[in-house]
């Protein structure tokens, strides 16, 4: 980490209520960063206090959904009526309820995969390395830790300034990591 | 309702005094510094060696040909094809568990959901071979596929046999990308407590790089709800496509719309069984006893119970209905099945799952791991049976007498049997030994919901 990098505060907790409490007054003090919040479980209400509205995941699972559903169901009718007719008995050819079963299955399998696919690009995963992964303490971000991570965002954003609010916070401890 | 932390008076779905912390070391100590000891190794070596037995069963079929087993005409159906429907049912055991609990909040199913996910992922893999090798020229089994071929043909989407692969492939797809993405924040768990580089770099690479941020979480939310309502119609569907396998022929015995929930309620039944034969056994070898305990053994025995209940009444719909229609056909395959040649799979099939499961009305037996050990296992042979049952006995006396014929199973058909069962244990125990077997996460939100209720 080289001193002429932008610096972000790593900030850590003891517990869900406190990283709650924390994010929520460093957003209404410090209007000139950007706030991550990091937690081993899904702590409720923490992205609605981080001003998280959307998430994305659900429009693509329906846009897979339909992928999945409408593109099986034309390609069925598409071969039986079109490509490949076959008169059984003067039965018709696009025989409708004979081309639900698939097309209810791969309704299922597009959403998941456009989900999936969402849920991790959304998230830039997968992602090999992270700066956070150099810090020390960021290794119980995963078990028994809350952190919050302030960076600058902006001109006017005073690192000293968030540094001693954070302070006031009464964390656990305090770090500067690379962006 | 039990509370989530426990105390003297009430029993719990965690032991007492557990922390974010205890948790997650007890857990991912399992994967990380555990020893796995002779049993495990023994277990390794006896599912190796039944492996090997399949793959020589494999070679030798794709040699000889689909004759190595013991069908023929009348009875074209047999072991194969019930080892397909045992295992597949199996399967839905881990996604009822995951998709039906989230959905309805149940917390009880927080330290069960992971290795009944895997035990899905596994069995539904298992049950793909026996389909698959039943084709006849099983290294055609691509033609299924509806893919621009030089032959100029396509499948026959009208085929019940078409849509049970399509929905094969759906589940066992969206069995692993459930357990998967459900296993991400375990993984970075591993990953951040492994004791070294290469072991960090292993599962590293399998956690892709979560950092549980709040947005992650909040993504990995919103997709958890999606899958879980997605995996219960998903399931239904799959099993009502491996009924209409059947119930599509014009065979006596199969041809009925009872089929399709009478399979899925068999898949449930016999889904759980699976899930309280692996677990019993696995929380006593692996020290889960905290985090598996009487609670969630006697929930699975109450929903193995009610799941039996609901089987038991789709035996007495079917001969019911068999007596209504007043079909002769019907009749004779009815009355074949409870005195013929295979009636004893019949009477099994009463005594292992109609029987058997009475005794977990009593809760002193829903708390005698032993007693659960021993139905769940009767429950799964019972099940077995049923699909064994089912299929010849509807095959084996054809419409006119002069086209009615045995089926005895020859050494391959065991051969597969043992070896399905062998792949599938290889594959539980290696998920085990290396794979976080209870979800970690899930554990500490469990955790911080008793802390708040308690303050």
């Amino acid at each position: 980490m080289s001193a002429s990098q932008p610096v972000a505060l790593l900030v850590e907790f003891a517990s869900a209520e406190e990283l709650l409490g924390a994010v929520g007054r460093v957003r209404r003090a410090q209007p000139d960063c950007a706030i991550e919040a990091y937690s081993p479980f899904a702590v409720e209400g923490l992205d609605e206090a981080l001003g998280v509205r959307h998430d994305g995941v659900a429009p693509w699972t329906l846009l897979g959904a339909l992928v999945g559903g409408v593109g099986t169901y034309a390609l069925e009718w598409y071969s039986a009526v079109f490509n490949y007719p076959i008169n059984v008995g003067g039965r018709p050819t696009a025989s409708w309820p004979a081309f639900i079963p698939p097309a209810l299955e791969m309704t299922v399998l597009g959403a998941a995969v456009f989900g999936v696919l969402a849920m991790l690009i959304g998230n830039g995963l997968p992602r090999l390395h992270h700066p956070l992964f150099d810090a020390k303490a960021f290794e119980r971000a995963s078990s028994d830790r809350f952190f919050m991570v302030v960076r600058a965002q902006g001109q006017n954003f005073d690192m000293q300034g968030a540094r001693e609010f954070c302070e006031s916070l009464a964390p656990l401890s305090i770090n500067e990591v690379s962006q | 309702m039990s509370a989530v932390l426990g105390d003297a008076a009430s029993p719990a779905l965690l032991a007492r005094g557990q922390t974010h912390a205890t948790v997650t070391a007890a857990i991912s100590a399992i994967s990380l510094h555990r020893r796995f000891g002779r049993y495990w190794l023994a277990g390794f070596a006896i599912a190796l060696a039944l492996c090997l037995l399949l793959v020589f069963g494999t070679g030798w079929l794709l040699h000889r040909g689909v004759g190595i087993w013991g069908i023929n005409m009348p009875v074209a159906w047999a072991f194969a094809i019930c080892n397909y429907v045992w295992w597949i049912g199996i399967g839905m055991g881990g996604t009822f568990i995951s998709g039906a609990l989230y959905l309805a909040r149940k917390d009880w199913r927080s330290s069960i959901n992971r290795y009944a996910e895997a035990m899905t992922v596994f069995a539904v893999a298992v049950s793909g071979i026996f389909p698959i090798l039943h084709l006849g020229r099983p290294w055609f089994f691509y033609w299924l596929f509806p893919y621009p071929d030089v032959m100029n043909v396509w499948p026959q989407w009208r085929s019940s046999l078409e849509w049970d692969f399509f929905a094969i492939v759906a589940y066992l797809t969206v069995s692993i990308l459930y357990w998967y993405v459900g296993m991400i924040p375990d993984l970075a768990t591993l990953r951040d407590r492994a004791p070294t580089l290469g072991v960090a770099r292993f599962y590293g690479l399998l956690a892709l790089g979560w950092r549980g941020e709040a947005r992650q979480w909040r993504r990995f939310e919103t997709l958890s709800l999606l899958l879980a309502g997605l995996a219960v119609p998903l399931v239904f569907s799959v099993h009502s496509m491996v009924a209409l396998d059947f119930s599509e022929a014009l065979v006596p015995g199969w041809h009925s719309t009872v089929f399709p929930p009478f399979f899925v309620a068999g898949a449930l039944f016999s889904g759980f069984a699976m899930v309280l034969v692996l677990g019993i056994p696995m929380r006593r070898m692996l020290g889960l006893r905290d985090y598996i305990t009487d609670v969630h053994l006697a929930n699975l025995a109450k929903v193995l119970l009610a799941a039996g209940l609901v089987v038991a009444y789709g035996y007495c719909t079917e001969i019911f209905s068999a007596f209504y229609s007043m079909d002769r056909f019907e009749l004779a395959v009815t009355l074949r099945r409870m005195t013929g040649a295979y009636a004893w799979t019949f009477w099994g099939t009463i005594l292992c799952n109609v029987l058997s499961i009475q005794l977990l009305w009593s809760a002193r037996v829903r708390r005698n791991h032993a007693a659960l050990f021993v139905i769940a296992l009767l429950v799964l042979i019972g099940m077995w049976l049923e699909r064994f049952m089912l299929i010849v006995t509807s095959l084996y006396q054809d419409f006119v007498p002069s086209s009615w014929g045995m089926y005895y199973p020859t050494f391959w058909d065991i051969a597969f049997l043992a070896g399905s069962l062998g792949l599938f244990l290889l594959m539980f125990l290696l998920f085990v030994r290396l794979l976080p077997v209870v979800s970690i996460f899930e554990l500490r939100k469990l955790v911080h919901k008793g802390e708040v209720k308690s303050t």
